[in-house]
C-alpha cells in the first residue's frame, strides 16, 4: 500500500522524439520528470523548446523514439489494447485552441458525453446526460447549453467545455497545453480560478504547459524549464522563481513584462547598465 | 478623459472618433466616441481586451479598412486624415505615420526581398537606390540584424519571427515618421525577443522624438513601455492617465478589475484572480465570435 502511494502518478523517463526532415534535430531530448498525485507541474519554455511535443508524447498522441511514460508505475509506451485504454483514461488532455479542438458538428452534450460512452463508463443515454449536466456545472456552465454547438460560445466557454469533456472520464491527471494562451486576461482569470477549484475539489493533478511564467507561478507548485528539447532546470516554485540556477531560466524571468511601472523602470535601468558593461567588454 | 497637460500641440489627435462596420444586420458601431492625443516624444498605450475596439481605432488613424464608416476627426500634425482623398492618405502612411502590426508574416511580401520592402517608403519619395540601400542597411544594423548588408537581399522566409518583426519595424520607421502606430507588435514573439523588440522601439522613438501609440492587451507591456495609458472597453475609453497613477490608483472599476485579473510573479500563488472584467453574460456573444 505504502509503495503504491509513493509511485508517482506520472513519470516520463528519458523521452526522445526526433522529427524527420529537420536533419535529425531532437525536438525532445532526454526529458525526464515526475508528477505526484495532487501535484501541478508547470512545463515552461519558448516556442520550439519541445514542451508541446513532450506533452503529446506523454498523452500518447505521439510515439516517442525512446524513453518511457509510466502512469501509476505502468509503462504505457509498451501497453496495448484494453490495458492501454484503461490507463489512458487516467490522463486527459486540454488543448490551447478551443476553436479547433472541439468538433463543430457535435453538440455540447455529445462532446462532453463522448468519452463516457467510448470508455463504457455511462452506457445509459439518460444517465449520461445527467452526468453531463453535472460536469457542466463543475466548470461553471448551465444545462441550457446542452444542445448548442461550439460556434455559439466564446473562447473561454469553449475552454470550459473542453475541460468538462476531459473530466468526463474521471482522469487523475489533466495535461493542459497552453489552455489560457488565447484567452483575454479577464477570461484567463476565470479559467485559472477554475483549474484551482478543480484541483481542490477533485484532487486533480496537472501537467501544465505554458509560455507565460506568471501563469505557471500562479498555478504550479513545481516547474520544469525547457530549452531546445531539454529540461534545463526543474524544482519547486520558490526555488525556480526566486533563485533560478540555470542562466536560461534567469534570462526568461528577466524578460517577463511586469504590470508595475516602477518595477519596469528599475529593470530597464538595470538592463541598460548590463548593456553598457557588455559594450565595454566587447571593446576591450 | 482629457485633462492631461500635453506639451504643445499633439502630433496625433483623435477627436470623437466613431467607427462602424456594415454587417448583415446593419451597421455595427465598434468605436463610439474616442478622444486621444499623443504628443511629440510621447509614448501612449491603448489597452483593452478583444472586441474593445482598440485595433479598429488604430487602423482608422490611417484609414486601413475601406469598409469602415468613420466620423469624428483624426488629426496628424493638424491635418484631418478622415478628410483626405486616398492619394493624400497614401502620402501620410509611411512618411508621417508608420505602422507595425502583430503578424510580421502577414505584413511582409513573401516574394520581395526585405531590402526592397524596407527601401520602398524612401524610393516612393524619390530617393536614389544606393542612398536608400545605405540607409536601410544602417537601420537593419541598428535594429540588431547581424550582417545587414548580406541580409538585405534575403527574403522574409529566411528570417526568424523576431528578425521579421525587426524588418517590419524598419519599414515603419525608415522614412522617419513623426507618428508611429504599433498594433500588438510583439504578441507573436517569445518573451525574450519581445523584450528586445520593445526596447528597440522605445530607443528609436526617443531618438527620433516620435509620437508612439502602442495597442496592446498586455498590462505588463504597457507598464514597461508607455508614459500614458488609455483603457478601452466596448468602443469607449473608460480611463486615461499617467501609467503610474493608473496602476497605483485606477479610478474606473473596469481598470481595477483588469489589473486584478493578471497573475503576477511574486503574488500569493493560487490567489483568487479577479473576474469582474469579464463580460457579465458571455453567452450573448454573437455566434460568429466576438472580435470584428
Amino acid at each position: 500500500m505504502n509503495t503504491a502511494e509513493e509511485t508517482p502518478l506520472l513519470e516520463a523517463r528519458n523521452l526522445v522524439k526526433t522529427f524527420s526532415g529537420r536533419s535529425g534535430t531532437r525536438a525532445v531530448n532526454d526529458v525526464s520528470f515526475t508528477v505526484r498525485r495532487g501535484e501541478a507541474l508547470g512545463l515552461v519554455g519558448e516556442s520550439g523548446s519541445g514542451k508541446s511535443t513532450t506533452a503529446r508524447c506523454v498523452a500518447g498522441l505521439l510515439h516517442p523514439d525512446s524513453g518511457q511514460v509510466l502512469i501509476a508505475g505502468q509503462d504505457v509506451t509498451r501497453a496495448r489494447g484494453r490495458a492501454l485504454r484503461a490507463t489512458r483514461r487516467r490522463i486527459q488532455m486540454v488543448f490551447q485552441d478551443p476553436y479547433s479542438s472541439l468538433n463543430p458538428r457535435m453538440t455540447v452534450a455529445d462532446l462532453v458525453g463522448e468519452g463516457m460512452y467510448v470508455h463504457g463508463i455511462e452506457p445509459d443515454r439518460v444517465r449520461r446526460r445527467d452526468r453531463t449536466v453535472e460536469l457542466l456545472e463543475t466548470v461553471g456552465m448551465g444545462s441550457e447549453h446542452l444542445d448548442r454547438y461550439p460556434r455559439s460560445f466564446s473562447g473561454g466557454q469553449r475552454q470550459r467545455i473542453a475541460i468538462a469533456r476531459a473530466l468526463a472520464v474521471g482522469p487523475d491527471l489533466l495535461i493542459c497545453d497552453e489552455p489560457v494562451a488565447s484567452l483575454d486576461v479577464s477570461v484567463q482569470a476565470q479559467v485559472l480560478n477554475l483549474f484551482g477549484d478543480l484541483r481542490e475539489k477533485l484532487g486533480l493533478s496537472l501537467l501544465f504547459i505554458a509560455h507565460d511564467l506568471a501563469v505557471v507561478h500562479h498555478l504550479c507548485g513545481r516547474v520544469a524549464v525547457m530549452n531546445s528539447g531539454r529540461v534545463v532546470e526543474q524544482g519547486d516554485r520558490e526555488q525556480v522563481y526566486t533563485s533560478p540556477r540555470h542562466p536560461y531560466t534567469r534570462a526568461l524571468l528577466d524578460a517577463v513584462p511586469v504590470p508595475d511601472p516602477a518595477a519596469e523602470r528599475a529593470r530597464a535601468a538595470g538592463r541598460g547598465a548590463v548593456h553598457t558593461q557588455n559594450h565595454h567588454e566587447e571593446k576591450r | 478623459m482629457s485633462g492631461h497637460p500635453t506639451q504643445g500641440t499633439p502630433l496625433l489627435r483623435i477627436q470623437d472618433l466613431c467607427v462602424s462596420y456594415p454587417t448583415p444586420d446593419g451597421l455595427k458601431e465598434v468605436v463610439r466616441g474616442v478622444d486621444l492625443s499623443v504628443s511629440r516624444g510621447e509614448r501612449v498605450a491603448l489597452v483593452g481586451e478583444s472586441g474593445s475596439g482598440k485595433s479598429v481605432t488604430a487602423r482608422s488613424v490611417l484609414r486601413l479598412d475601406s469598409e469602415a464608416r468613420t466620423s469624428g476627426r483624426v488629426l496628424i500634425d493638424g491635418q484631418d486624415v478622415l478628410e483626405m482623398n486616398s492619394k493624400e492618405v497614401r502620402r501620410v502612411r509611411g512618411a508621417r505615420a508608420g505602422l507595425v502590426f502583430q503578424d510580421p508574416l502577414a505584413s511582409l511580401n513573401p516574394v520581395k526581398t526585405v531590402g526592397w520592402q524596407i527601401t520602398q517608403p524612401l524610393r516612393i519619395r524619390g530617393m536614389g537606390r544606393r542612398e536608400a540601400r545605405r540607409r536601410a542597411v544602417d537601420l537593419l544594423g541598428r535594429l540588431g540584424v547581424a550582417d545587414p548588408a548580406r541580409r538585405f537581399d534575403d527574403y522574409p522566409h529566411q528570417f526568424s519571427g523576431g528578425m521579421r518583426q525587426r524588418v517590419v519595424i524598419a519599414i515603419a520607421v525608415i522614412a522617419e515618421p513623426q507618428v508611429l502606430i504599433a498594433d500588438e507588435p510583439t504578441t507573436a514573439l517569445d518573451v525574450q525577443v519581445q523584450a528586445q523588440v520593445l526596447e528597440l522601439l522605445g530607443e528609436l522613438a526617443q531618438e527620433k522624438d516620435m509620437a508612439v501609440l502602442l495597442i496592446t492587451h498586455d498590462l505588463g507591456i504597457v507598464a514597461g513601455f508607455a508614459q500614458r495609458v488609455a483603457v478601452m472597453r466596448d468602443g469607449k475609453l473608460v480611463e486615461e492617465g499617467d501609467v503610474d497613477r493608473v496602476y497605483a490608483s485606477p479610478r474606473h472599476p473596469y481598470t481595477r478589475a483588469l489589473l486584478d485579473a493578471v497573475p503576477r510573479i511574486g503574488d500569493q500563488p493560487g490567489r483568487r484572480l479577479g473576474t469582474a472584467a469579464a463580460t457579465a453574460d458571455p453567452v450573448s456573444v454573437s455566434p460568429e465570435g466576438e472580435e470584428l
